[in-house]
């Protein structure tokens, strides 16, 4: 219920994880989503993956599936307002934010050093970049970001470089709601 | 021009000659004979009665065009026009910015010159028969088998929507325009009857996608545009033909009944429903028959040619909508044909579709351009101008009213500049020329339909066809304001976009979620049964896992260059320490703008799987999956190695060689995901018994192991015993396990669907069936042209 999916949308998403457990055991695995073919051609998909799994934990089930699909229902605009009732709620700007944020820091120390990200922008680019070049580039884009001078992107950082970015947009799945 | 070549050198012959007849016995006038000496009498040299001595009777060299004649000038006009494309892409620019049917008409407009001057008549090959019996059905093959079946039937509706609807609303509208304007006395044409304007509209509102998609897939329109106007190209062929005939059975009656029309519109749906039903069965019946062509490899393109042509002309015969029925076989079988034939059939099928179909559309392009200027026009500026006018404005309208209607019905509304691609996109092309070009000739201002309808494709190919493109970078680039943007917006904007796009895969968006359920269920209890030869209780997801899987590995050993293997995906963090303490760079503006420029021309574009499929000259072309699969699979290797990195900078070496190695050899790698997960068995629902081995001892499991490091870096100087134990639990560390043993899982596979394949004798390297890993060899060990490389660090 906190999660304000459509009863259809939740019978629907229930079906494709169903048909996605193919161990039938109720839970899904790593493997299981890595058998999505257009996850593994997708860059990010590996660490796409990983999202859905909490910390430490090989296993998701239903409820973690759709806590994390959550992340990606459109922000209603009635919604835009009651911000911090009981909570924030999971498509909430801030949180979309975060789980872009945790597609690139692995170690969850709540940074982005330069090596995490350019782990990701490795995965993001095709071979004609140089290791040099994308090295400049990381190091452009902590520059620009970075505020308090450790080099690293820390949240707050990243909320604020990105407060332009229509992240309520681009951050949503139509269909979620 | 040939046959003018060889009539001169008759000529020339015969009046140096001088003999009155030198015609072969049984050819016609046009035979020449070359004879060394020159018989005495007029008779053929053969048949000399007299064998004088000394001279020979015998023709040591013969020249007997006619023969030859149909099938060499086929030959030339296709090698011509080969030559032509050959030639635009030698110049690479042109290409971009100029459509290639732009090119194509023009060099048809060139030849067409030439032999103008030289008062030569084109061949006359397009008459009716050969456009829609030989030359059409390779173009509606080749878009209906490249058709990416996924997005399409999302889009099912809209597409229909557009293409029916669409075409009938130009249709209607432009022929009561121009018969308004025919009663108009100024320009003279009142004669034509409101029948001949529908006839005349329909054949000039069919579009072509050709220039346009090319255009759309450099600006990377969503892919929902993109599915859309490929979708209406397609159908709207149907529909056209089919209008084209209805109006032309109706011009040809006197008087229209109520009664008639309403005959012809119910004959309409019979045409396509019928169309589409009979290539679905087709569509089944080559499925079935690929079933049972295991022994019979080089047969097999044959048959899916054979079957779909055949589609065609029955759809032919009861005059149902043959295009619908190759669209709809091509689309059915396919699925299931590429799962039944071997993986040289499936190139070879889609290698011959593509040429032939480009062939047919490049000569049906260069032929206008020849016809352009070799025929009779007939010029009516207020006519010709009006019906180009009425042409785009209710294209125009049309887009624009309909997407109104149908905007509500859509998951992802079309906003305006979506429409505004699709309504300026809306080139005429190939069909409307065949079909104007083959109007009856008791159609009384026929030349000036033709002559029309030329006009309008040459305006629509050049003028929309050139501008298109700047204009919807125009209208993309007033949207995003790409000076301020930084960095950090570019990167993680691609970071969200790639995200969300995975999502949505992931979820499997399919709008008619519940028929497709449906579908899929009937599907495999009971067609995949009956259609596919060796059918596995496992999903075609990882059946088209599987398939990439194989054409990457053949690819990637053959293709030992780049730096594709960077950097990993999962590996954990330990490796990628560098010096980490730079101070801060000062970069330049033109740093920054360099760094925007090299980051929009490299990071890979999301949704590559429905745009590389639509490019309609080439074949998909699946460059960068075949990237990020390597890349995995490096990443995977590595990570298997990861114990050993600690400390070093390792990690940063580039490898030179590719971890997908043939055969089993990744299933009997990675065993140690067992070792680390012993969270019980993995039901899989493939038996592969050879997977199921229990908690294996690690030395023997990753003995395979061994020779890898011999080949590579130097940190695996640790031994490698306790490397190989401390990698199992950097895998865990690294998060993985579960990596590899999907690979494990799944390259499992690839034994198994090779095993199929052996029977070509193609890969001596493949190996029948998974099995113990104990005395396998490292198979890249085998591969003889393998050259082990030093890693470098970069």
């Amino acid at each position: 219920k906190k999660l304000n999916i459509s009863h259809s949308q939740i019978t629907r998403l229930y079906s494709r994880f169903h048909s996605l457990d193919k161990g039938e055991n109720g839970a899904l695995s790593r493997e299981d989503f890595q058998r999505i073919p257009e996850l593994a051609i997708n860059p990010l998909g590996d660490r796409i993956i990983n999202a859905f799994f909490p910390e430490g934990e090989d296993q998701v089930n239903f409820r973690g599936f759709m806590r994390t699909l959550a992340h990606f229902r459109p922000v209603e605009d009635n919604e835009k307002n009651k911000d911090l009732t009981s909570g924030e709620p999971l498509n909430s700007r801030t949180n979309k934010l975060h789980f872009a944020f945790q597609l690139y820091d692995l170690d969850r120390d709540d940074k982005i050093s330069r090596d995490e990200l350019l782990q990701v922008l490795r995965m993001m680019v095709g071979v004609n970049i140089s290791d040099e070049q994308l090295g400049s580039i990381a190091d452009r884009t902590i520059q620009e970001a970075d505020t308090n001078g450790d080099m690293c992107i820390s949240f707050s950082e990243f909320t604020k470089v990105l407060e332009k970015v229509d992240v309520e947009q681009k951050m949503s799945i139509r269909f979620l709601h | 021009g040939y046959l003018h070549f060889t009539k001169k050198k008759k000529k020339t012959f015969l009046r140096t000659r001088g003999s009155e007849t030198i015609s072969k016995a049984g050819t016609d006038q046009s035979g020449v004979a070359l004879v060394i000496n020159r018989p005495p009498s007029n008779h053929t040299p053969d048949t000399d009665p007299d064998p004088d001595p000394g001279e020979t009777t015998q023709a040591v060299f013969t020249l007997n065009y006619p023969r030859i004649q149909i099938p060499f000038e086929i030959t030339l006009w296709v090698l011509l026009a080969s030559f032509a494309k050959i030639g635009f892409h030698v110049y690479h620019k042109i290409t971009v910015w100029v459509p290639e049917s732009c090119l194509l008409i023009s060099i048809g407009l060139i030849v067409g010159g030439i032999m103008h001057s030289l008062h030569e008549k084109p061949p006359a090959v397009l008459t009716s028969n050969a456009f829609f019996l030989y030359m059409l059905p390779p173009i509606v093959l080749d878009s209906g088998y490249f058709m990416p079946t996924r997005p399409f039937f999302e889009n099912f509706g809209t597409v229909l929507w557009f293409a029916v609807v669409g075409t009938l609303w130009n249709s209607i509208g432009i022929g009561i325009s121009l018969f308004a304007i025919c009663q108009i006395e100024v320009f003279g044409v009142q004669d034509i009857t409101l029948q001949e304007n529908f006839l005349f509209a329909s054949i000039i509102s069919a579009v072509e996608p050709v220039a346009v998609l090319t255009v759309f897939e450099d600006i990377s329109v969503h892919e929902q545009l993109y599915i859309v106007v490929f979708g209406e190209c397609l159908f709207n062929d149907a529909v056209t033909v089919v209008l084209y005939n209805l109006f032309n059975h109706v011009a040809a009656l006197e008087v229209v009944e109520a009664g008639d029309v309403f005959l012809d519109i119910g004959r309409f749906f019979v045409v396509g429903l019928g169309g589409t039903i009979f290539g679905a069965l087709f569509g089944f019946v080559t499925a079935f028959t690929t079933r049972f062509t295991g022994k019979v490899r080089e047969i097999e393109p044959l048959i899916i040619f054979l079957y779909s042509y055949l589609a065609y002309l029955i759809a032919e015969l009861f005059a149902i909508s043959s295009i619908m029925a190759i669209v709809i076989c091509a689309l059915t079988m396919k699925y299931y044909v590429e799962e039944n034939v071997s993986q040289r059939s499936c190139t070879t099928i889609r290698h011959v579709i593509k040429m032939v179909g480009s062939v047919s559309e490049t000569l049906i392009f260069f032929f206008l351009g020849v016809v352009t200027i070799t025929t009779e026009h007939e010029w009516n500026w207020g006519y010709i101008l009006f019906a180009l006018l009425f042409a785009l404005l209710w294209r125009g309208l049309g887009i624009l009213v309909l997407t109104q209607i149908i905007n509500p019905f859509r998951t992802i509304p079309f906003n305006f500049k979506d429409q505004f691609g699709l309504a300026y996109g809306g080139l005429r092309g190939a069909v409307s020329f065949a079909l104007a070009f083959t109007l009856p000739d008791n159609i009384g201002r026929k030349d000036l339909f033709i002559t029309g309808t030329i006009v309008v494709i040459i305006f629509t190919v050049f003028i929309q066809g050139i501008t298109i493109r700047p204009l919807l970078k125009l209208m993309n680039v007033r949207k995003t304001n790409r000076n301020q943007e930084t960095i950090n917006d570019e990167i993680h904007k691609r970071l969200m976009e790639h995200t969300v796009a995975g999502i949505e895969d992931l979820c499997g968006q399919w709008s008619h979620y519940y028929w497709k359920d449906k579908f899929m269920k009937f599907n495999n209890r009971i067609l995949r049964k009956i259609l596919i030869r060796d059918n596995h209780p496992e999903s075609s997801i990882v059946a088209l896992y599987k398939k990439l899987e194989l054409q990457n590995a053949m690819e990637v050993l053959d293709q030992m260059s780049g730096d594709i293997s960077a950097a990993p995906s999962l590996i954990s963090l330990h490796e990628e320490r560098k010096n980490a303490s730079k101070s801060r760079k000062k970069f330049l503006s033109s740093d920054v703008t360099n760094m925007h420029e090299l980051l929009s021309k490299n990071m890979y574009k999301i949704r590559h799987r429905t745009v590389s499929y639509t490019n309609k000259h080439t074949l998909p072309d699946d460059i960068t999956a075949r990237e990020i699969l390597m890349r995995r699979h490096t990443s995977l290797r590595r990570s298997l190695r990861a114990g050993s990195f600690h400390g070093t900078n390792a990690a940063k070496m580039s490898q030179k060689y590719f971890s997908l190695p043939m055969g089993r050899s990744l299933n009997s790698r990675f065993p140690p995901r067992r070792l680390v997960h012993a969270d019980g068995d993995i039901e899989s629902e493939i038996n592969y018994s050879s997977i199921r081995h229990p908690q294996r001892v690690s030395s023997k499991a990753v003995m395979p192991l061994r020779p890898l490091n011999t080949l590579k870096e130097v940190a695996s100087s640790v031994n490698t015993v306790d490397g190989q134990n401390e990698e199992q639990r950097g895998c865990r560390r690294s998060h993985l396990g579960s990596n590899v043993s999907r690979s494990g899982h799944l390259t499992s596979h690839l034994p198994h669907g090779s095993s199929r394949n052996c029977s070509d004798g193609d890969h001596d390297a493949w190996v029948e069936e998974p099995q113990n890993n104990s005395d396998v060899q490292h198979p890249l060990m085998r591969r003889p042209h393998w050259l082990p490389q030093k890693p470098h660090d970069k």
